[in-house]
């Protein structure tokens, strides 16, 4: 079946529908050729929302199951290699499975896009969130991003095949998404039109490094060591580019659709005038703008800085905005045992950005939300109060604080 | 002081062998008071049949000298370099390193190299090429020592090494130094015997700059980043290459960077006349070395062909392919050329490279898979000569 024989509504049409639906709608949308399947929670609901969507005709597509998370990244990565838009995903252990495909992705500049249903790492067998599935890769030339609401779950895999295909970039993208508060929960989200996307996303074109037999090239060689800091010198470059070809592409987006024309690395929230802020990424983010807005009912200055995108890591927005603060507390929905003040990655990288800045604010460690637990008002509530203390008296006590832990 | 001996020898059935010397080497420089390290030229196991491989051995009076040396793959400025196989000194190739290196290339001016052959010193140096810079060739004489894949073939070539070693360059080890170390790690007093014997009968020929042969090695330059296609993508070498002067034929496209021929140590004569043409040689090359000649018989390429003898054991011919030990061949000029040019001075050519194969012949791993048939067959028939 052809795409145009599909229905397609002229203009943008909303609907009730989950994150992972969100995303499958996208899949729609971007025309994708191939998908792999394989199931695990809670990513599997986007497999199966575009089964459902290829079995009701809406969809054209290449469904495989695979035997594994392994062979699903396999496959797509092949797939990707002769030319095919492809998508996959997994979560928490799974994801983990696939790693050797994961890493060798990047260097191929295979333009995958991969949605990580963010779930804890077994064990215990757990299928709450956590982002420590998707960080696994943060090293390795993936881009990464996070998003916080279904509607934001489209928009960017739309976005992300548009800057993952570009041929300055050609990285793979994975698309981090909450287990149960994004990919389980059904909102209203504003479904473009066909006729939109196609003026926003072109076809991947993989010019001379599509494997084909029109084009015969060697793929992926052995190489020693006096090739390989090369080729990891022109990933490292192509990571730099994408900066400026995420820019273009949201400004674009803005054209075409009439959203995210803001910054397109990170949200601020109430950060301009505020004495401190926190840092997190993901769904977290809803509950903490909530309690921001309480502190600041209480007369508090408290910000909250969102981080949209993880890799390319936007330094100068997270300098930016955290530079005027007098302290900051980073929220991290994962861990990094043992790591600098044994506190999480994102605070480690936000950290680490701040060290060149003349004026440091004290940074504070939050390790909050594990396993899926919600980060509350009350949650929220403490880590501002910890953080207020910390600007008033210039002292941070203790530099990671475990919030929400029984004991 | 340190002093460094590389061991260029011939992948998997000389591997053993390579690192026998260079391990005698640190332990008898040991019994000096030395320290030492001992390593194989580190590469995706690159120890296919035959292809070009190295070990080193690296001996300093202290161990903040020999820091220099470790977490290096190479020495390049060595002592003493050691050919294992007389067919080396044609220059190597390797999955480690790119272009033809001559056999000298990482000899210091002024160093030697010692090359295991039943040739004269005069003979081999036709072969190694011109190196701009003083050195010595030395031969010990005897054929070149080929192990099995799992069996070592204790033929003594490693002590006569290192008491040739010993006797070209003492400051890096001495010959009771070697003596010691081979009591010690083989309890053997023929070996010992063998190591002293070699140290008092190497002779060595002074080269000067201009000697050798001339020819200028092929180079390959290593490409920049912003050089090299992105993705690992490499474009593949056009299926067909044109050869000046052909009406038909068919040459197929080779890696003009990569050649592989070092690997050889045989290399097949073909009998054009009683040449069948019926492809067999042609279809079953793993390298696709012959050359489809305008007259469709298949002429082995020597720029491409590794001397596996896969050729003259598939030919259905009697005497049609003959493999020849590398050392008799001078170039690797086209037979076929010469054949159509002059088949009976061709002819006279391939008879006289053929009728040596008795005296010439050599190990080969496709062929014997190790030199120890002989040894079991003997056992077999309760003639075991072999034992103590």
């Amino acid at each position: 079946m052809s795409v145009a024989t599909l229905a397609t509504p002229a203009a943008e049409k909303e609907m009730l529908i989950s994150g992972c639906a969100a995303i499958a709608q996208a899949l729609r949308l971007a025309s994708i050729d191939v998908v792999t399947a394989y199931p695990i929670r809670p990513y599997d609901t986007v497999m199966q929302a575009v089964a459902k969507l290829i079995a009701n005709g809406e969809m054209d597509a290449d469904y495989i199951v695979a035997s594994s998370e392994h062979d699903q990244f396999e496959i797509v990565k092949h797939a990707s290699a002769v030319g095919a838009r492809v998508f996959c995903g997994s979560s928490g252990v799974g994801w983990m499975y696939a790693m050797e495909a994961l890493a060798v992705t990047p260097a191929l500049r295979l333009p995958l896009l991969a949605l990580v249903g963010n779930r804890a790492l077994d064990d215990p067998g757990a299928f709450g969130c956590e982002h420590n599935d998707a960080l696994c890769v943060r090293d390795l030339g993936w881009m990464l991003t996070w998003v916080d609401t279904a509607q934001e779950a489209l928009d960017t895999a739309l976005i992300c095949y548009r800057v993952a295909e570009d041929p300055r970039i050609f990285l793979p993208c994975a698309i981090g998404a909450d287990g149960a508060f994004l990919t389980h929960s059904e909102t209203l989200v504003k479904v473009p039109s066909q006729e939109q996307v196609d003026r926003f996303l072109p076809k991947y074109d993989r010019g001379d490094k599509q494997l084909h037999p029109d084009n015969p090239i060697t793929v992926a060689p052995q190489a020693n060591e006096d090739w390989v800091m090369e080729i990891r010198k022109q990933n490292d470059e192509a990571m730099r580019r994408a900066r400026g070809v995420i820019q273009d592409t949201y400004a674009d987006f803005q054209r075409v659709f009439g959203r995210h024309g803001d910054n397109p690395f990170v949200e601020e929230y109430l950060t301009e005038d505020a004495d401190v802020i926190l840092v997190g990424q993901g769904t977290l983010s809803l509950s903490v703008k909530v309690g921001v807005r309480k502190m600041r009912q209480q007369g508090h200055k408290v910000g909250f800085l969102r981080l949209k995108w993880f890799r390319p890591f936007p330094m100068p927005e997270v300098q930016g905005a955290l530079a005027r603060a007098k302290a900051v507390g980073v929220v991290d929905r994962d861990y990094s045992f043992g790591s600098p003040n044994h506190a999480g990655v994102l605070y480690n990288e936000v950290r680490s950005a701040l060290y060149d800045l003349d004026q440091r604010p004290k940074v504070a460690g939050f390790i909050c939300g594990l396993g899926g637990r919600e980060v509350t008002l009350d949650n929220v509530t403490e880590m501002s109060e910890i953080l207020l203390k910390t600007a008033r008296t210039g002292r941070l006590e203790q530099p990671n604080y475990w919030i929400g832990v029984r004991g | 002081m340190t002093g460094s001996v590389e061991v260029v020898y011939r992948g998997i059935f000389q591997k053993h062998l390579g690192q026998h010397i260079t391990r005698g080497i640190v332990l008898a420089a040991r019994k000096e008071g030395k320290v030492g390290i001992s390593f194989g030229r580190y590469g995706d196991s690159p120890e296919r049949n035959g292809i070009p491989a190295k070990s080193f051995a690296v001996v300093a009076d202290t161990a903040e000298e020999l820091e220099a040396h470790l977490a290096r793959y190479e020495p390049t400025n060595n002592d003493v370099t050691i050919a294992v196989d007389d067919t080396l000194c044609k220059g190597v190739e390797s999955w480690a390193w790119y272009g033809l290196q001559p056999i000298n290339r990482l000899t210091r001016a002024g160093g030697t190299v010692l090359v295991t052959s039943m040739q004269t010193a005069d003979a081999l140096l036709k072969d190694c090429h011109r190196k701009g810079a003083e050195w010595n060739l030395g031969v010990i004489p005897g054929i070149a020592s080929f192990s099995g894949l799992w069996v070592y073939k204790d033929d003594h070539t490693d002590v006569r090494v290192l008491g040739a070693i010993a006797k070209v360059a003492p400051h890096v080890v001495k010959i009771e130094s070697v003596e010691a170390a081979i009591r010690d790690e083989w309890k053997d007093e023929l070996k010992v015997a063998s190591a002293r014997k070699a140290y008092d009968r190497v002779n060595l020929r002074r080269v000067r700059p201009d000697e050798g042969n001339p020819e200028k090695p092929y180079e390959f330059q290593l490409l920049k980043w912003q050089e090299m296609k992105e993705g690992l993508v490499i474009p593949g070498i056009p299926v067909k290459q044109e050869v000046p002067g052909w009406d038909g034929g068919y040459r197929p496209g080779r890696n003009p960077t990569f050649k592989k021929f070092t690997t050889r140590t045989m290399r097949p004569v073909v009998d054009f006349e009683i040449c069948t043409k019926c492809t067999i040689c042609w279809l079953q090359c793993p390298d696709s070395c012959f050359d489809v000649t305008p007259t469709g018989h298949y002429d082995a390429n020597m720029e491409a062909c590794c001397g596996c003898g896969v050729c003259e054991a598939v030919c259905p011919v009697k005497d049609c392919i003959t493999m020849v030990n590398e050392q008799a061949f001078e170039d690797n000029s086209s037979q076929f050329a010469a054949y159509e040019k002059d088949p009976a001075a061709y002819k006279a050519w391939a008879t006289e490279k053929i009728k040596d194969k008795a005296s010439t012949a050599r190990s080969h791993g496709f062929r014997y898979r190790g030199q120890y048939e002989d040894e079991l067959a003997a056992a077999a028939t309760g003639d075991d000569k072999t034992g103590d």
